[in-house]
């Protein structure tokens, strides 16, 4: 199978204020399939992966340099900030659901980008719950309010909000930190399923989840990407020492 | 030390001692095939018992470690070589208890012929083992490989004894039976040899990843 990159990033610095947060990123990130990044607190990988849909635009002083292509167009470019974040969704590590029914939450999207029809967004409502392996447990309580659901149900709902715009990516960022064994397998299994029709970046902390589920790993330290490569190759033979001490806990 | 670096040391060390324990049962058989002694060769059966006991303790403690530390990388080549390397220790084991059984079987009826190389073989299957755990312990790539080429050695031995063995039957020696008792020996060094060569090859693994 030919492999296709979804994002190709090149020579990205990235400052906040005076802050050096990226270092020269180069990498690219394959179309379906899973991108794991690694590495200790603080040491970029939450920030690029919101430099993939330009959540960092809102982080005063923050500056840019370099470009990220998707599908081969510079993000950084002169582009529709909203499209951007349409195609590229985004799961945080805390389930963050709208104070608002089950419904309401999956069709807030579709209904900001215009969708009215009824029809439409109950479609769009149960694929999205489908996809994201929740509709059994919430077809009945449709209209409950989202924050009655469990804290696995809830960040499984966040992904079906992701999925209901139809994304081209999905990004996240420690879906699972905040979740028990259970959730967090619910969640593994999804993702897994999800990149038939999805490129998925992860953010986690969670070495073991990366092995799991992650085709390609990245290690980042102190805003550089130290090494790249194919998960069982950076889990089973790392290159980098630096790389092995952290995977192994040695590190520091 | 970290409690799962101290876990490491903890294996090493294990295994270390079966090494040391697999060596004294392959010593203790062909010093006893060598001098025909019965009681030395009931030794190294018995040796072969704790050789058994040992196995079952290490791949206890790896089992133990793969689940309590989920390891990856350098730990978990280590730990999964060290599983692999411990049932080639233990049919080492097994096979110096089954020439010792042969000793045994044969009463100390004299050889029909002076033994010469099979005590070579006895000597450079124990160097085998006790580099290859040498080379596991120290993460001694050049040793583990020395190894690995050193199986010819044992090999052109048994190719020996194998041919001069042929030759007795050939010229019609009587005691024909014992002729193949001793070849069935020769095999079986030449087999420990074989399992000191995979040892190796796991050292080899767990020092650089790679596995031919």
């Amino acid at each position: 199978m030919e492999i296709t990159n979804k994002f190709l990033i090149n020579d990205v610095n990235l400052w906040y204020s005076d802050f050096q947060a990226l270092n020269n990123i180069n990498m690219d990130i394959p179309e379906h399939m899973i991108t794991a990044f690694i590495g200790p607190s603080g040491c970029g990988k939450s920030t690029l992966i919101k430099s993939l849909n330009r959540m960092n635009d809102l982080v005063e002083g923050c500056k840019i340099t370099g470009s990220i292509l998707l599908d081969g167009e510079n993000i950084y470019g002169d582009i529709d900030v909203n499209a951007l974040r349409k195609r590229v969704g985004m799961v945080f590590q805390k389930p963050n659901p709208f104070p608002m029914s089950i419904y309401d939450n999956i069709a807030y999207g579709p209904r900001t980008h215009g969708i009215k029809s009824k029809f439409v967004l109950n479609e769009i409502v149960e694929k999205s719950l489908q996809d994201a392996a929740i509709w059994d447990e919430t077809k009945d309580r449709l209209k409950k309010s989202a924050l009655s659901l469990s804290g696995g149900q809830q960040q499984r709902l966040c992904i079906a909000r992701a999925l209901s715009v139809q994304p081209d990516v999905l990004l996240m960022d420690e879906p699972t930190s905040a979740l028990d064994p259970i959730s967090t397998g619910k969640i593994e299994e999804l993702v897994l399923q999800l990149k038939k029709d999805y490129t998925i970046v992860i953010v986690t902390h969670n070495m073991q989840q990366a092995t799991r589920i992650s085709d390609n790993t990245g290690f980042f330290l102190l805003g550089e990407l130290i090494e790249y490569g194919e998960t069982q190759q950076i889990f089973s033979i790392p290159q980098d020492k630096r790389c092995e001490d952290y995977i192994t806990g040695r590190f520091g | 030390m970290r409690r799962f670096d101290e876990q490491l040391n903890e294996l090493n060390n294990k295994l270390l001692e079966m090494g040391t324990l697999v060596e004294k049962t392959i010593s203790v058989a062909s010093q006893a095939l060598i001098e025909q002694d019965v009681e030395m060769a009931k030794a190294a059966i018995d040796l072969e018992t704790d050789v058994a006991a040992k196995e079952k303790d290490i791949e206890s403690l790896c089992l133990k470690l793969l689940l309590q530390q989920q390891p990856v990388a350098k730990d978990l080549r280590l730990i999964s070589a060290a599983l692999k390397m411990i049932t080639d220790m233990e049919r080492i084991g097994d096979q110096a208890a089954d020439i010792s059984e042969i000793v045994v079987m044969m009463k100390g009826a004299p050889y029909i012929k002076k033994l010469e190389h099979i005590p070579q073989m006895a000597t450079a299957t124990v160097k085998m083992v006790t580099d290859s755990i040498d080379a596991y312990v120290k993460k001694d790539l050049k040793l583990a490989k020395s190894v690995i080429k050193y199986d010819d050695v044992v090999d052109d031995l048994f190719d020996i004894v194998k041919n001069d063995l042929i030759e007795l039957i050939r010229g019609g020696n009587p005691n024909s039976e014992q002729a193949i008792d001793l070849l069935m020996i020769a095999k079986f060094f030449e087999r420990i040899g074989d399992h000191a060569c995979n040892i190796a090859k796991w050292v080899v693994f767990s020092i650089t990843g790679q596995k031919k």
